[in-house]
């Protein structure tokens, strides 16, 4: 009998599924179809799943990696299908999260003729991906695949892109399946950690009265959050989170501020503001928590711990640093550190939590906050929350109080609009046993909701809040506070009945919640079906705020814990 | 280092990468995106035909600098970046002008070529080309004083650069 040989899209398959890949989410086509064949005769144990959207795919990829730590594939053909999961692609890279994304693409002799289908994926994507291949040759697939997971998956991890001809996909693959890698420029970590860096950090830390601990999105990569929680008891320090950092530290936790920054809590920011040392475990200091640069920690002592040395200094010029994965830099930084006298401090922020405490009213209308809060009485807050990006999300971030390291999903550097839906199915397929939530604005939802298809297919028990305010919310709160309440392009009327468009699906249910009185029989209702998706369409107040807020640009210290009573400027900060 | 008008410095980096195809591109990314403007660029193989040496003088803001060295450094096919802007290394350029000279002019030209170490390297009853290797201030001077003549074209190949000694380039 001849042995059957293996074509390079069955050497692809092959290895990703050895490297460990358990989920490829994606939407066939001319050039992918060879890969797509391949999922077949290789009898693999990777699992596709059928998207409706290629961006769908993308982020679906995301929210599986973001709520198990492991990377999901991708799979899309080449051209539309390669150029639809863009926005995917750079919402990971964004926010550090691995994907593998594998295009299928013209035969290798048309590149650059125009084919059809071509698109030069390529180098469309080289500024949103963390690597990328175009392969040439069948022979350095198993090379590739296992470097792409590697890459993907290592150091600040991010997506990586294999863009594979389909003349090579189907040419034989002679090679070996286990390939050394070959990557001589590629240092994920540094080979040593600096103790004696340690050491001076350590000793900043046991002189300050006034420290803030922020936690990051990298103490959740690197899995340092026992470690960050020792820490934080160890000297008695009050910690703060950014927008992807929480479930870094528990939120319930009683040295927790909660998250910081544009719309952070009060009490989070002012500690910031406040603090005699802020000490940033694998954050970023992007715009959103550091208002102005130059205003931001003016008295404090800054040490940054962050595993790209890229982002030393970017924004914000350290007194202290250290490259590298918090994890074993937080482990050996907690043998040097003691209890600090941190009483006063303490009391002080305490009085700031009775004095600005988040809110809202029950009475005058529904409530975003409302529902949120009830649904975080009903499940006890265990439960993998996802949202999409606009007000519902800021009060998700406010309101729901994130303990576990991967429960809460949000895309925060890129903000994408439409993320969520598929990013809470990807999560859900990651943690069948979990309850997912999905807060979402009428918004976002419709950017992505052909995933109700996927959803309700394979009977995901998703509960999809839609935080219906008819309105582009966020768009409209700056409008209504810098630009005179002129209201340009952020009405939603024509929305779908949501409720009903659900039921449209087999396997999906939808509510409706209009008054405050029915916030927990609808959201028991919601918990208790699990045959599939079920949608609350929420018809919530039209025209509530989200505070506090720190207007783009400003500094910490001009935080707007109320509604503003006089006209506001406009604002100068990024967006 | 040189200040020029716009506030923006002169910057010389000299870049260890993988012999790929695109690696071109993601390096010229991270200049572009910053909005570094890059004035010169020399590319060649490395005596390890596998990786290439990039040397490329850039403008932009200084402050930005460490943030350029940093992203490309970050790049996976980047091996090392090195800055040498204001370091005292041995610089070097070659340059090509072709210049229009008559009969009475060409004497002057050549005194000028005899001057700066330049060869003629052709030679027509109306032109001539002279080639020049130097430093980049040694070829400005020169071609400032054959531009009295008509200068019909000019090209430079742009700073190659190595490291004195023991140190690394
Ligand atoms: C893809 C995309 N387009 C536009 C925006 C700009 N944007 C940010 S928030 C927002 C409004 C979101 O509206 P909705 O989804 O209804 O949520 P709400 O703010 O009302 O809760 C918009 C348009 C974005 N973030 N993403
Ligand atoms: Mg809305």
């Amino acid at each position: 009998m001849v042995e059957k040989k293996t074509d390079g899209a069955q050497a692809l398959v092959k290895c990703l599924e050895r490297e460990g890949i358990e989920y490829m989410f994606g939407l066939s086509g001319g050039a992918a179809i060879p890969i797509f064949d391949a999922l077949i005769t290789t009898n693999t144990k990777i699992k596709f799943v059928l998207v409706r959207h290629e961006q769908g795919a993308a982020h679906m990829a995301d929210g599986y990696a973001r709520a198990t730590g492991k990377p999901a594939a991708v799979l899309v053909t080449s051209g539309p299908g390669a150029t639809n999961t863009l926005t995917g692609i750079m919402t990971a890279h964004m926010d550090s999260v691995p994907m593998i994304v594998i295009t299928g693409q013209s035969v290798s002799w048309m590149l650059g003729k125009d084919a059809f289908q071509e698109a030069d994926i390529f180098g469309i994507t080289m500024p949103v991906v963390k690597h990328s291949y175009l392969v040439k040759n069948a022979n350095d697939i198993p090379r590739v695949a296992r470097e792409a997971y590697y890459i993907a998956t290592t150091g600040r991890p991010g997506p990586v892109l294999i863009d594979l001809p389909k003349d090579v996909g189907a040419a034989a693959c002679t090679a070996d399946l286990y390939q050394e890698m070959d990557l001589p420029g590629y240092k994920p970590y540094p080979e040593t950690i600096d103790k004696e860096k340690i050491l001076e950090i350590a000793e900043a830390l046991n002189k300050s009265r006034k420290p803030v601990l922020l936690v990051g999105h990298g103490a959740i990569i690197s899995d340092a959050c026992a470690q960050v929680k020792a820490l934080a008891e160890k000297l008695n320090a009050p910690v703060v989170n950014t927008l992807l950092g929480k479930g870094g530290f528990p939120e319930t936790h009683r040295l927790s501020l909660g998250m910081l920054g544009m719309h952070g809590t009060a009490y989070a920011t002012k500690a910031v503001v406040e603090a005699d040392l802020i000490m940033s475990i694998g954050s970023r200091f992007d715009d959103r928590i550091i208002g102005q640069p130059d205003k931001f920690g003016r008295n404090a002592t800054k040490i940054h711990i962050d595993v790209d040395p890229s982002e030393i200094g970017k924004m914000i010029k350290p007194d202290l640093f250290l490259v590298g994965d918090a994890r074993p830099i937080l482990e050996e930084l907690n043998k040097h550190v003691a209890r600090l006298d941190t009483a006063e401090w303490l009391a002080r922020l305490e009085g700031y939590k009775k004095k600005f405490p988040l809110h809202y009213k029950k009475q005058g209308g529904l409530k975003m906050q409302h529902i949120m809060d009830e649904l975080y009485k009903l499940t006890g807050g265990k439960a993998v929350v996802v949202t999409d990006v606009g007000q519902h999300q800021m009060w998700a971030a406010q309101f729901w109080k994130t303990d576990g390291r991967l429960d809460w999903l949000s895309s925060g550097g890129a903000g994408t609009m439409g993320y969520g839906f598929p990013a809470a199915i990807g999560a859900q397929f990651g943690r069948p046993k979990d309850t997912v939530v999905l807060f979402c604005g009428d918004g976002g939802f419709q950017m992505t909701m052909s995933e109700l298809a996927t959803a309700c297919l394979h009977k995901l028990p998703i509960k999809i809040i839609v935080l219906n305010n008819h309105y582009l919310g966020m768009v409209r709160q700056w409008q209504q506070m810098f630009y005179d309440d002129r209201k340009s392009g952020v009405d939603l009327e024509g929305n779908p009945d949501f409720a009903r468009l659900i039921e449209s699906y087999e396997n999906g249910k939808g509510l409706t919640l209009k008054r405050p009185a029915d916030v927990r029989k609808i959201l028991t209702r919601a918990l208790e079906y699990n045959e599939g998706p079920c949608l609350v369409n929420a018809e919530v107040v039209k025209t509530d705020n989200v505070f506090p807020m720190v207007p783009a640009g400003r500094a910490l210290e001009d935080l707007l814990v109320e509604p503003p009573r006089q006209k506001m400027e406009k604002p100068t900060g990024s967006t | 280092m040189t200040q020029v008008a716009n506030g923006s410095d002169t910057h010389t980096l000299s870049v260890y990468v993988a012999n790929k195809p695109g690696v071109l591109a993601r390096i010229a990314q991270v200049f572009a995106r910053r909005g570094f403007n890059i004035d010169s660029l020399v590319v060649s193989s490395s005596v390890d035909g596998n990786f290439s040496r990039m040397t490329i003088t850039a403008k932009g803001d200084p402050s930005g600098l460490q943030q350029v060295i940093e992203a490309l450094r970050k790049l996976i096919d980047v091996m090392h970046c090195v800055d040498h802007t204001g370091e005292d290394i041995v610089v070097r350029e070659l340059a090509l002008v072709k210049i229009r000279v008559t009969a009475e002019e060409r004497t002057e030209a050549l005194q000028i070529a005899d001057h700066f170490g330049a060869k003629t390297v052709d030679w027509t009853e109306s032109s001539m080309i002279l080639m020049v290797t130097g430093t980049t201030d040694k070829l400005d001077a020169m071609i400032g004083l054959v531009k009295k003549f008509q200068v019909i074209e000019l090209v430079r190949t742009g700073k190659v650069v190595m490291a004195r000694g023991a140190e690394e380039t």
